[in-house]
């Protein structure tokens, strides 16, 4: 006997994603799923934006890590609330995961908030956590050759950061190159050069921040 | 890799639990999914951990029948529906109109065969 069943197999994930989203956009908090390879510099761009931020929007940050808390305790240093989530041994986060934590969270005191997925090109790409946008770290030491190589990591993203840019000259980095790369697999994503040492293009990836935070309030209060 | 190959298969898993038994199934013979060319899903390792899974189970031994499913997409500009080349994603006619994917991001089961 042959039974129809047509279900997606991430279906479980996606309800919760759901959820989440519907908790998010009463509350009116901005929320970015944040990614990258392990060393990319996500917390290192999470300090910058801190730095930059502070005073002007009310910001917390839940970090997903394999084992440890040291990406919550950089996060803590600069007085921002922080969550952490041990995934011991899982190489992404999920929607049930964020959800069980943010209900620690007074979400309605809060503009932004950026969940800091584990470090991986791969697999957090596949887990919807019912956030508003994504956005993935690509840092020259890595390659021009990576997003084609995780294009999916790319092509979900709404911003793309090429980090440790004031390292290119010594990387082999093909800027142009990554860049034509980025906005083949997504026309029209936006792409900022970054340097967390310098300070280059922290400015344009607060902007977008910024410019996430006011369109989520305007959408609230329509 | 291997968490979300686990949580993958826990979906599956719990789908055709669930279906197999809303069915008073006592032997399931086949799976059949659906899987899209940018869903990212090695097959060899689906079924080794098919395998694994089913293991003691009404499902043991059940063949997972897998169907690709291209990456396509319609431009937002033309209209056309084009199979998307080395994950170009502008349109090849208008050169500025973008494709929005229509299909090739699925991880679906489509239906058990049981007894």
């Amino acid at each position: 006997m042959e039974i129809k069943v047509i279900k997606n197999i991430l279906g479980e994930n996606d309800r919760f994603a759901a959820e989440n989203r519907a908790m998010f956009a009463e509350k009116g908090v901005f929320v970015v799923n944040f990614m990258g390879s392990p060393g990319a510099g996500k917390t290192s761009v999470l300090e910058k934006t801190m730095e930059r931020l502070k005073g002007e929007l009310s910001m917390a940050v839940i970090e997903g890590d394999l084992f440890t808390s040291k990406d919550a305790e950089r996060i803590d240093r600069h007085g921002v609330p922080v969550i952490q989530i041990n995934t011991a041994g899982g190489c992404h986060l999920d929607a049930n995961m964020v959800q069980k934590t943010v209900r620690e969270m007074d979400l309605a005191a809060l503009d932004l908030l950026v969940v800091e997925n584990v470090g991986n090109l791969v697999c957090p790409a596949e887990f919807a956590l019912g956030e508003d946008a994504r956005a993935v770290v690509l840092s020259v030491t890595e390659g021009d050759d990576k997003p084609m190589k995780y294009p999916l990591m790319f092509k979900e993203s709404e911003i793309a950061l090429i980090n440790k840019i004031d390292l290119a000259p010594y990387c082999n980095f093909n800027c142009a190159s990554a860049k034509e790369d980025i906005s083949m697999l997504h026309p029209g994503i936006e792409i900022a050069e970054l340097s967390c040492t310098t300070g280059e293009g922290v400015d344009v990836w607060c902007d977008w921040l910024r410019r996430g935070v006011v369109a989520k309030k305007a959408e609230v209060r329509a | 890799m291997e968490a979300e190959a686990a949580q993958w298969l826990r979906g599956l898993f719990s789908i055709h639990h669930r279906e197999a038994g809303n069915n008073h199934a006592t032997k399931v013979r086949e799976v059949g999914l659906l899987i899209g060319e940018m869903a990212g899903v090695e097959q060899e390792s689906l079924e080794f951990s098919w395998r694994v899974l089913t293991e003691g189970t009404p499902a043991e031994g059940a063949v997972l029948k897998v169907r690709r499913v291209p990456l396509v997409g319609r431009c937002a500009k033309c209209g056309r529906e084009f199979h998307i080349e080395h994950y170009d994603f502008w349109c090849p006619v208008c050169k500025d109109g973008v494709l929005k994917t229509i299909s090739g991001r699925e991880m679906q089961v489509e239906y058990l065969e049981v007894d």
